[in-house]
């Protein structure tokens, strides 16, 4: 089965041996989407491995550049500015909504619900869109930087995550309705692609598959990063470990996660998109005139093509101090130590040098865990950055889910395990 | 006169059938599209009209007919050409033997709107079905490939299968019109039960019509019954087809379920008779294939509908469904109908 057929998205080989309808013995084939992620990362500058995160679980992209962000930070000794923080949980749980979403429709579709699928890719639709708003794309967002996320939330955004997530939730509870307690789905679900709690544990399995055993162990709860431990949200578990329980696992941790983008959206410290930006001219005017109290949390709006005056943003979303990242386009303008900075960040082989040493930083993934580990020798690239993909020992594990079930088995259980070549293959 | 009366009726069976089949294929993306919250097709225009996509239907087979027929290097060739003719033409076939309408008289003559009258009418049809099934698996095993005749060994055992139980529901019915003449069942339900309620087979035998609908959904291979096909599993058995062979066992689905759809309106749901409506004359020929044509449209409304809203069988359990829940069913179903007309008589 594969790596052309249309259950194995991603590209992925399975190497079946039958008797009749019955799968007698399993050989997983993976590699064919191998782009030397690890190796490419050692010939980048630091920051320019963010972009290429993004193409490792490609339905969750923000998950992975805040693992990636927070291992060199880790390094660097850099706390990013609450604000930050909270903006990257807010990009997390968005892509794990994403990436819980697809996988449930895709599951759906391979057994033939295609409805539910379409169902529950345009409420994925909606979320990317909210995605879209945030960082300028929809799946290669390249959002987080060492040091800080790209952007401040968009205006309005509040209203329209709001808006995306009530859509998400019709589209979730029409699944649910056709799907939960659906006859049809559950003879099919229902202890399938068993695999014990002992053995989602020793193959190293984690995120929602060893939830669905019956481990409460998520990354966010026993190893708390960024702010996850200030928000409230609960960990699903299942029992049986089968097909039924991941979707299950799937669908409630969906809610979990909108739940928490709106604590932060409530939490979140003020940004500089409280106030909105004042005509430059005006700014200049009162500065001259020594109203500066008036100025402190403004913005200049200023020619978007100089893309100016991103102080205010800046101190939010992003760690201060020379080193980590560019510094404000008002002291690159209007300083030589900020001009300096700047050029001293992007000149060609300068940049940010990152001390030596080694750090290893696990995030939960919409698979699982998902570990950056960094290794630096004190240049501006990284010397060795190694990724824990949740999905290798998923794949690890397969055979012995597939062995004695059904070749239609093979769809079901293979689409709830959630596969993502880009990331298993890396 | 006759003679050519009877050609005339063939060729209409065969067009009722053919652009259904075309219609279908429209329906499908059509009611799918509204179903999901799409637009679905819409895209084929004649100088700018669009006729809400129903252009489709004959953008669909000349794309088909015009696509390379690629024929893979260890087929089988002859089995590999015949499959798709043999499991499209037995289905057509089968549709001359339904009563589009009853007869009419006009100018003199008394003319039969049933292209094939027959005293084994049903027995016609449910023989033409099963041959159809040779087709399924010989495009299967012709096609040297595993998915193939995975593909024609599952279609060859589900039809099989539930083409027993699509007989067992079915009997009951018949017991009850005591005839395998499908124009004779309809004259037996084609009138009214206390001036309001039109005798039709449903009311006699609900049961029995619920059984036949699950029964003739997966003898058309049709999701939640579409294993053969098992899009994301198998690919199915015209996995080695392309063109308009692929075209063929395409329409063969949407044909056999045309057949099912006839055989349910027939048996259950009236045939031609519309109740308070003129059955006779050119006015009346018209009202009767219009009342057929309407409730063979009515069921594949819900044929439709099931499909685009269940998830798919596993193989194992369709067969404990078929064997187990629909052919019992069926069976008890025929000795409670045996029963009561025993007590009724």
């Amino acid at each position: 089965m594969g790596p052309q057929h249309p259950a194995m998205h991603g590209v992925i080989r399975l190497i079946l041996g039958l008797d009749g309808e019955r799968v007698k013995s399993s050989e997983v084939e993976i590699g064919y989407l191998h782009r030397a992620f690890e190796k490419h990362a050692e010939a980048e500058p630091w920051n320019n491995v963010v972009p290429y995160t993004d193409r490792l679980n490609y339905v969750s992209p923000l998950i992975n550049g805040t693992g990636y962000c927070l291992a060199v930070e880790k390094l660097l000794g850099v706390t990013i500015p609450e604000r930050g923080q909270y903006l990257r949980v807010v990009a997390c749980e968005l892509s794990r909504v994403t990436d819980h979403l697809t996988c449930v429709a895709a599951s759906a579709m391979e057994l033939g619900a295609f409805t539910v699928f379409l169902y529950l890719i345009k409420a994925r639709e909606y979320l990317y869109q909210l995605v879209d708003d945030l960082t300028g794309a929809r799946v290669t967002t390249s959002y987080c930087r060492v040091g800080g996320v790209k952007a401040d939330l968009p205006d309005d955004f509040q209203r329209k995550c709001l808006a995306a997530f009530a859509g998400v939730r019709e589209a979730v509870r029409d699944a649910d309705r056709l799907l939960t307690r659906n006859r049809i789905f559950m003879d099919r679900v229902e202890g399938t692609g068993v695999l014990s709690r002992e053995d989602a544990v020793a193959y190293g399995i984690t995120g929602p598959f060893l939830r669905s055993t019956g481990v409460p162990y998520d990354v966010r709860r026993s190893h708390p990063y960024l702010v996850y431990d200030r928000l409230e949200f609960e960990v699903p578990v299942g029992s049986a470990g089968d097909n039924f329980d991941r979707y299950l696992v799937r669908l409630a941790e969906i809610e979990q996660s909108m739940r928490i983008v709106e604590q932060c959206l409530r939490l979140m410290p003020k940004g500089s998109h409280s106030l909105p930006p004042m005509d430059a001219s005006e700014m200049a005017d009162l500065g001259k005139q020594g109203k500066t109290a008036e100025l402190v949390d403004r913005t200049a709006g200023t020619c978007k093509t100089l893309e100016g005056a991103d102080r205010n943003t800046h101190d939010h979303i992003r760690a201060g101090g020379p080193g980590a990242v560019l510094p404000p386009k008002e002291e690159v303008y209007g300083s030589i130590e900020g001009l300096m900075n700047h050029f001293e960040q992007v000149m060609w082989t300068w940049g940010l040098k990152v001390p030596a040493g080694e750090a290893y930083v696990p995030v939960e993934g919409g698979n699982g865990e998902l570990g950056f580990h960094i290794v630096s020798d004190g240049k501006n690239k990284p010397y060795r950055v190694r990724c824990r993909p949740p999905c290798l020992f998923i794949m690890a594990a397969l055979p012995k889910m597939l062995n004695g079930g059904y070749v239609a088995d093979v769809v079901a259980t293979f689409g709830s395990v959630n596969m993502i070549a880009g990331e298993l293959d890396r | 006169m006759s003679i050519l009366w009877v050609l005339v009726k063939l060729g209409a069976a065969l067009g009722f059938g053919m652009s259904w089949a075309a219609f279908l294929g429209w329906v499908e993306r059509k009611q799918s599209a509204v179903m999901q919250d799409r637009i679905g097709a819409n895209r084929a225009d004649i100088l700018g009209f669009k006729l809400i996509g129903l252009f489709h239907t004959i953008a669909d087979p000349i794309k088909l007919l015009t696509k390379e027929d690629f024929v893979p290097a260890n087929v089988n060739k002859t089995f590999h050409a015949a499959a798709p003719a043999l499991a499209l033409g037995f289905p057509l076939l089968a549709l001359a033997a339904f009563p589009f309408g009853g007869t009419f008289t006009v100018g003199g003559w008394t003319l039969s709107l049933q292209p094939l009258g027959s005293k084994v009418g049903l027995l016609y049809v449910l023989a033409m079905l099963a041959v159809g099934i040779h087709g399924v698996v010989m495009a299967g095993y012709a096609s040297n490939s595993c998915y193939g005749l995975m593909g024609g060994l599952r279609g060859a055992s589900q039809m099989l299968a539930y083409e027993v139980c699509l007989a067992t529901t079915m009997a009951g019915a018949v017991f009850l019109y005591g005839t395998l003449d499908l124009a004779e069942a309809v004259r037996w339900q084609a009138r009214m039960l206390g001036g309001w309620l039109p005798a039709w087979g449903i009311v006699f035998q609900p049961l029995g019509f619920v059984l036949f609908l699950v029964a003739g959904a997966a003898l058309t291979k049709r999701t939640p019954f579409d294993l053969p096909e098992g899009e994301s599993e198998i690919v199915g058995f015209h996995v080695e087809y392309s063109g308009m062979k692929f075209g063929m066992f395409m329409m063969t689905d949407l044909i056999e379920s045309v057949v099912v759809c006839c055989l349910a309106a027939t048996l259950f749901l009236g045939g031609w008779h519309a109740p308070f409506l003129p059955l006779d004359g050119l006015v009346g020929a018209a009202v009767m294939v219009g009342a057929f044509t309407a409730k063979v449209a009515l069921v594949m409304f819900l044929l439709m509908q099931v499909r685009w809203t269940l998830p798919r069988f596993r193989f194992d359990q369709l067969l404990d469904l078929g064997w187990k829940g629909v052919l019992p069913a069926g069976l008890l179903n025929f000795f409670l109908t045996a029963w009561g007309i025993y007590l009724w008589r």
